[in-house]
């Protein structure tokens, strides 16, 4: 039997499965829910200075090879997130599970100070959201497009926190590894990639986009070769960990991103697909494939891909 | 992906409320529930009336339904679904209960088990005689209609609970299958509990998704519930039978 444990920032998961933020990540009881059902570690949604609504219904249309959405950065606002990610973190001790926050802000000084009240709540990680492709209209062009300023975000949180850091990148941009490598520098402990594929889906009778902000976030089937391709650019151009998040549906999918370079593999709309049980039967799958392939751990086949 | 689906017939059913006849049917069980998007306005969960042809029964409340109000016969819906956990008729014997605009999915449940030659009963409850819904409809599936009203305009007075207690004695239903008001639905769980009947209720929340991915209609930990119960995923239908 296949060893699925793995080392992440510190912290060891039982399986390399990690509930994406945005998925189920709103309360305390959802991310247990998450790992009840077999995750390895769980991501919050992401979480701002201010209370947001979001946008409003429709946010989310599956049209046949994916999902599209724009939630619009819905939630609570850090000071409730605190009492949201102890309330996790208590949940989730009792079954020895990783918790991680994740945060957004308009500015490197909000996203410091968003980071710093989080901190209190002492999730594991902290994952730094520089890549949401929904809020345009009110926080412009995300940090994630380009080094620099992906660099002044990671710089600000890592001197606010002392809790390892993960930066959330796009895969929207001409060369990942360069920003990759550039949040490195500034102090990213890990990189998480990617964010969802900006896209837009167009009702043909209706004649207008689906979703109300206009244009969403690509996720599902149709984002993991681009996934795959951003994983494998930054693991050549960064040594530390990768959570590696697109399109991940199956044990075999999963294997793919391991071997693209992934530390650990990142799982979101598979719960659509699968309900919440996806996440559990995604590990069991993985496991039976290294069995059969005859890889003993992660680490035996991690970025063989690359070679 | 929605689905354009052309209107054939509207029906006004009270002072507030109307159903929406579509071209087309739906597979779908009761107690399952559609995302109808109206393009430029928004998009809301309808629970569903009937399914061949796929009927829905909206109440005036918000923009989304307001604007449905406005639909003529011939115009378009965009539907995404059926999503959700619906009913599951067991035994021979069907209680039903629905509060206000509750009784639209159970409609759609009783025709189901009247086909399978089950006896069913329904208690309808309002607030008053003109918010009273779908009592004809019901009495032409050869279903028992017990009305009950807040203010006594109709049927019995009290709430609906008044009359569930008493046919929960009389007709011993292997099942209670209830839509309405959160504290309906409480009522009606302990009312079954205690009779020691099986209990099926749909539960309302808000929904945005709608695929169980965004945690909005996450519902609180109850006796039957589990924690981090979702309202569109693993319901809107809970089974006391499931927990």
């Amino acid at each position: 039997m296949a060893d699925l444990t793995c080392e992440l920032l510190g912290h060891r998961l039982k399986n390399p499965v990690v509930l994406a933020s945005g998925i189920l990540g709103t309360s305390a009881t959802l991310l247990r829910r998450a790992v009840d059902a077999g995750a390895g570690a769980v991501t919050a949604k992401s979480c701002g200075p201010t209370p947001r609504a979001g946008h409003p219904n429709p946010v989310t249309v599956d049209w046949g090879h994916g999902v599209l959405n724009a939630i619009g950065l819905s939630n609570p606002g850090a000071a409730e997130e605190v009492h949201l990610l102890a309330e996790a973190r208590h949940l989730l001790d009792e079954v020895g599970a990783v918790l991680i926050a994740s945060v957004f802000a308009g500015t490197p000084d909000e996203f410091a100070e968003v980071a710093a009240i989080v901190a209190t709540a002492r999730p594991h990680i902290l994952e730094v959201n520089i890549s949401c492709p929904n809020v345009r209209d009110e926080f412009g062009t995300p940090f994630a497009a380009s080094g620099e300023s992906a660099a002044l975000v990671t710089q600000a949180v890592r001197k606010a926190v002392d809790l390892p850091i993960a930066v959330k990148l796009a895969p929207n941009v001409p060369d990942i590894g360069r920003i990759a490598a550039a949040v490195v520098e500034a102090g990213a402990d890990a990189i998480t990639a990617i964010n969802t594929m900006p896209g837009m889906i167009i009702d043909a009778e209706a004649a207008r986009p689906v979703l109300s902000n206009r244009v969403g976030g690509i996720s599902g089937p149709a984002l993991k070769p681009i996934a795959l391709r951003c994983v494998a650019e930054v693991r050549r151009a960064v040594k530390v960990p990768i959570i590696g998040t697109g399109g991940v549906n199956n044990g075999r999918d999963a294997a793919e991103m391991l071997l693209a370079g992934a530390t650990a593999v990142g799982v979101g709309t598979a719960v659509w697909y699968g309900g919440v049980s996806a996440l559990g039967r995604i590990a069991a799958e993985l496991e039976g494939w290294m069995d059969r392939e005859g890889y003993a751990t992660l680490d035996a086949m991690r970025g063989l891909a690359l070679r | 992906m929605h689905r354009a689906l052309r209107l054939t017939e509207v029906r006004v059913e009270n002072y507030r409320t109307r159903s929406f006849v579509f071209e087309d049917g739906l597979a779908c069980q009761p107690g399952q529930f559609v995302m109808a998007w109206l393009p430029g306005v928004g998009e809301k969960p309808f629970s569903i009336a009937a399914s061949n042809p796929l009927t829905l029964m909206v109440v005036a409340v918000g923009p989304v339904s307001e604007a449905f109000h406005q639909l003529q016969v011939g115009q378009r819906v965009w539907v995404r679904g059926p999503l959700g956990q619906g009913f599951r008729l067991k035994g021979r014997r069907a209680l039903l209960a629905g509060g206000g605009y509750g009784v639209a999915p159970l409609l759609f449940l009783a025709q189901q088990a009247r086909q399978q030659g089950m006896d069913v009963d329904v208690c309808i409850g309002a607030r008053t005689a003109a918010d009273v819904l779908l009592t004809e409809a019901f009495e032409r599936l050869g279903v028992g209609v017990h009305v009950t009203t807040e203010d006594g305009s109709l049927g019995q007075t009290g709430l609906v609970t008044a009359a569930t207690g008493k046919l929960i004695e009389t007709l011993r239903p292997d099942a209670l299958y209830a839509c309405g008001p959160v504290r309906m639905l409480e009522a009606l769980e302990k009312q079954a509990r205690q009779a020691g009947v099986d209990c099926q209720l749909s539960w309302e929340a808000h929904m945005r998704c709608g695929m169980g991915l965004c945690g909005s209609c996450e519902m609180p930990a109850s006796e039957g519930r589990l924690p981090g119960w979702l309202a569109c995923l693993d319901g809107p239908v809970w089974r006391s039978d499931e927990s």
